[in-house]
């Protein structure tokens, strides 16, 4: 625990370069050569630590000298201007991006205090510690049932009794078991969009994960869908480490408790929702949550 | 793009104001209204409005879509009506023809067909038309006179009037299918047994018809004693003639195995006098009775009923009779063997062997064709090699299909066939079993020449799946074995249907390839049988397409033919509907059951 936090406080790295567009954004900030400590954020247990991340598509580098660190049983919230690596970041956090031919990583990132990219470990592993959901609901062409079983059945789970329990469990967590009790042996597609997506939240956290990456979860959904799964993921705080990308800036401020504003591929701050949204350290967090540019 | 919301604004991301902005810019009829402009404009600007609204564009295609519809019903009309009207029991025509050659002569015989022709034309075909008719057009029928062993002309064209009399439709004409010789045509005068008179005129037809059916029994227990009984004895023969040679071959002439094989051959030999004593008795049986008639030149013949597979009298049937008739005529079309040339009785074999052939072949296809894609698509790196190979696939699919005949003749049937008889056959030889061509030949080369099919269909298939799909899988720690075999895979089966129906199309109606590695005119056994090992690969086989060609070019009697094309052809139509239609079925099945939100 005391190394962990350790490792937190020695997180300020210097950026060494920046590409032409940012000079204008970041020209209030000065160089931001040694970033002060996080406040609040000492006193957190760390999920995720990363240092010096970067990650590259072929030729282009999508993200640069990210560090930060992601505090456990609590909500991190990403959020930034479109294509400013807020997927990117999320998705190298459970190795998606290996899917990616040419995706190429540097940087560290640790689970735990384990190195992620360290050579010999096991990326399914990772996954299933680390669970995903996504901004377009995606449920798999089956059951209800199934859909939430899938990720017990390929860990070799065959017990009816044990994926019963599992699949109430997790649809009960997911607040969608009264909605769906009566159908779970119905095609997921049938649902509607608001509980697919809380579907597949139950889908993720059937597998038991430590962390719960959400990408635009509620990009799709209703008013009503969205404080739906904003409360949910509320009531999972208290089991999982929750990451959210956002465009919703209100959303990001009810539900998050830390908040990481990105822009152009790099971190310009983070630090606790309340601060960033009323007193941000730069000024272009400031300009983006107020909307002040575009 | 940026999204300025400030932070504590309205609940709803979208205000109400934007919202009525998206409807208005999509509301179809508000567009329309713009476009057209006011009613009482002119005609031109009537057109004008007309074609920029996309009204020549629909008219193109859907005149396209009518085409093709119309083409396809078309088709299968022509070939049905053509084809299902040769079961019906035409009615038999007689009347007096006056010939400038031969007289007067009774005409007795079912109008096939007719047409309208010139003076000109009959001149030429040798009558003498005065020239004051010379501007009158006449009409001809095609006769079927049947009788070909009495006159050796079963089809004859007549002119109509003036050149023949009054058309009449006696009552007691006989119509008597035969085993040979096609066709009789005649007047039922009476009915012999063992050579004495049993029943004569009016009352012949029923005693006819109770010994015709009895006749039939007893053919039909012939049949199977030289099918079932007979062939089998033959094979078994032949199995031991192979053990014996091929102990002969080893060297090692055991005289106990060798006493064993003399007494199973003595056994088998007993087995074929008893089954012949039997059939001698039968066919004594069925030569007993034979009915009189009277030709339409006045001739009485003597048909013996052993002959007679059908009597019956199409002037004298009622409605309900002749679609009896009709049904029992397209029931023997499409389960009994074919006599004489192929150009009688059924088709049962070419049915069968082109259904056993299309499965075989898919049950070939399917499993490479869709494995095949699957490596390419998921497996392998996607790069210049893999395109290269994809590009060597389509081109298959566009390689002549004899070409593929002369590969599967080349390289299954002489090289795998003929390694395959020396290793496991040597007993056999010079005789080939599987060098030669056959159900199993036939089916690879018809698997490799739909092999692409499957695989772009299959391909196609899999890129479909949406990458959100795989992501979702990969995120509940699958790994990519189980995210391929267990969510992609079965979300591309519907699309692996559609590669097997189109392969399926493609194959049930090739011909040329088949000619080459395995389809003959006429298979004496079709190739499942209750002898094992009950599916006869090595067999030759009789196929639909084949057996169009043959009927329709390769026939002796061409007028006889000519409705048997259009029914095999029906029939291989239907067959390939139905196949699809079960695929199709099978397919919408897979489709619903693994529906994703991108369907
Ligand atoms: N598979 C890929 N191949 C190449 N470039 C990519 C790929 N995915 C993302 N990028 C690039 O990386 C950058 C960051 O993309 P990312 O998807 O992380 O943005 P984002 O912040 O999530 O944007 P949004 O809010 O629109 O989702 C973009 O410039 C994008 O073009
Ligand atoms: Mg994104």
């Amino acid at each position: 625990m005391s190394e962990r936090e350790a490792g937190l406080n020695a997180a300020p790295r210097t950026t060494t370069q920046e590409p032409a567009g940012t000079r204008n954004l970041l020209a209030g900030l000065g160089t931001p050569v040694e970033r002060t400590p996080v406040p609040g954020l000492q006193a957190e247990a760390a999920a995720f630590e990363l240092d010096d991340v970067g990650v590259q598509y072929g030729d282009v580098t999508a993200l640069k000298g990210v560090n930060l660190t992601i505090p456990r049983n609590r909500i991190t919230a990403f959020i930034g201007p479109s294509g400013c690596g807020k997927s990117t970041l999320l998705r190298s956090l459970n190795r998606m991006n290996d899917l990616v031919d040419s995706a190429r990583l540097l940087g560290e990132i640790r689970l735990e205090g384990e190195d992620i990219y360290a050579p010999g470990v096991d990326v399914v592993e990772l996954r299933r510690r680390v669970g995903m959901v996504f901004q377009k609901p995606n449920p798999f062409p089956k059951t209800v049932y199934e859909n939430v079983a899938y990720g017990l059945r390929i860990q070799g789970v065959r017990r009816a009794s044990v994926l019963d329990e599992a699949v109430e469990r997790s649809l009960t967590q997911a607040a969608l078991w009264d909605e769906v009790k009566d159908r779970l042996d119905k095609p997921a597609v049938e649902l509607s969009g608001g509980q697919q997506q809380r579907l597949v939240i139950a889908r993720a956290i059937a597998i038991e994960p430590e962390v719960i990456l959400l990408d635009e979860p509620c990009s799709a959904l209703d008013p009503l869908s969205t404080a739906k799964v904003e409360s949910l993921m509320y009531e999972l705080k208290a089991d999982f480490t929750l990451v959210i990308v956002t465009h919703n800036m209100q959303q990001a401020s009810r539900v998050s408790d830390y908040t990481a504003f990105l822009y152009l591929g790099e971190l310009v701050e983070m630090g606790p929702t309340d601060q960033i949204f009323l007193k941000p350290g730069e000024q272009a967090t400031e300009d983006y949550i107020t909307g002040r540019f575009g | 793009m940026i999204h300025p919301h400030p932070p504590m604004g309205p609940k709803s991301p979208d205000s109400p104001r934007r919202a009525g902005d998206v409807q208005a810019r999509f509301d179809p009829t508000s567009r329309l209204g713009r476009r057209r402009g006011p009613r009482s404009s002119s005609f031109r600007s009537r057109v004008g409005a007309w074609a920029s609204g996309g009204g020549p564009l629909i008219w193109l295609t859907a005149g396209a879509v009518s085409v093709s519809l119309v083409m396809v019903l078309g088709l299968v009309a022509v070939i049905a009506v053509r084809g299902l009207g040769h079961f019906w029991p035409a009615a038999v025509v007689e009347t007096v023809y006056h010939s400038q050659a031969e007289g007067e002569i009774r005409v007795l015989g079912a109008v096939r067909r007719s047409e309208t022709v010139t003076p000109v034309v009959l001149r030429e075909i040798g009558y003498e038309i005065p020239d004051e008719m010379a501007d009158e057009l006449f009409v001809r029928h095609l006769f079927q006179l049947g009788n070909r062993d009495l006159t050796g002309q079963d089809f004859r064209w007549f002119p109509g009037p003036p050149f023949t009399g009054e058309w009449s439709y006696p009552e007691d004409v006989l119509v008597l299918e035969r085993t040979e010789w096609g066709n009789f045509f005649g007047y039922l005068r009476g009915l012999q047994e063992n050579g004495h008179v049993v029943a004569e005129g009016e009352e012949a037809w029923p005693v006819l018809r109770d010994r015709v059916a009895r006749a039939r029994d007893l053919r039909r227990r012939i049949e199977q004693i030289e099918r079932r009984g007979i062939g089998s004895v033959n094979i078994r023969m032949e199995r031991l003639r192979l053990e014996e040679r091929a102990m002969e071959l080893q060297g090692d002439e055991d005289p106990q195995v060798l006493a064993e094989l003399r007494a199973r051959r003595a056994a088998l030999a007993e087995e074929y006098s008893v089954l012949e004593a039997q059939r001698l008795e039968l066919q004594q049986e069925i030569q007993r009775d034979a009915v009189v008639a009277e030709t339409m030149d006045g001739r009485l013949v003597d048909i013996p009923l052993e002959r007679v597979i059908r009597a019956s009298g199409p002037n004298r049937m009622s409605v309900t009779e002749k679609g009896r008739h009709y049904v029992g005529k397209f029931w023997e079309f499409v389960s009994d063997y074919p006599r004489e040339a192929n150009t009688e009785g059924g088709i049962l074999p070419a049915i069968f062997g082109t259904v056993i052939m299309v499965l075989l072949m898919s049950i070939f296809v399917t499993p490479v064709g869709i494995l095949a894609a699957i490596y390419l698509r998921e497996y392998a790196k996607q790069g210049r090699f893999v395109q290269f190979i994809r590009v060597c696939v389509n081109n298959l699919a566009g390689v002549p299909s004899i070409v593929f005949g002369v590969f599967g003749l080349g390289f299954f049937i002489y090289f795998v066939g003929g390694g395959i008889d020396r290793l496991f056959y040597p007993e056999a030889l010079p005789a080939p079993t599987f060098g030669t061509p056959g159900l199993l030949w036939a089916s690879l080369t018809l698997a490799l020449l739909t092999l692409p099919v499957v695989i772009v269909a299959t391909e196609e298939g899999l890129t479909r799946i949406p990458r959100s799909i795989r992501e979702a899988s990969y995120a509940v720690g699958s790994t990519k074995a189980e995210t391929v075999w267990k969510i992609v895979v079965p979300m591309a089966a519907p699309a692996m249907m559609t590669g097997l129906i189109l392969a399926v199309a493609r194959a049930a109606g090739e011909v040329a390839p088949l000619m080459l590695v395995g389809v003959v005119k006429l298979a004496p056994n079709l190739p499942v049988d209750g002898i094992a090992p009950f599916l006869h690969l090595e067999r030759k086989f009789m196929h639909l397409g084949f057996h169009i060609y043959d009927v329709g070019f390769q026939s002796p009697n061409v007028e006889a033919a000519r409705p048997l094309v259009y029914a095999t052809a029906l029939t291989l139509v239907i067959i390939i509907i139905a196949l699809n239609l079960t695929a199709i079925a099978i397919r919408q099945r897979l489709r619903e059951k693994y529906r994703s939100e991108s369907d």
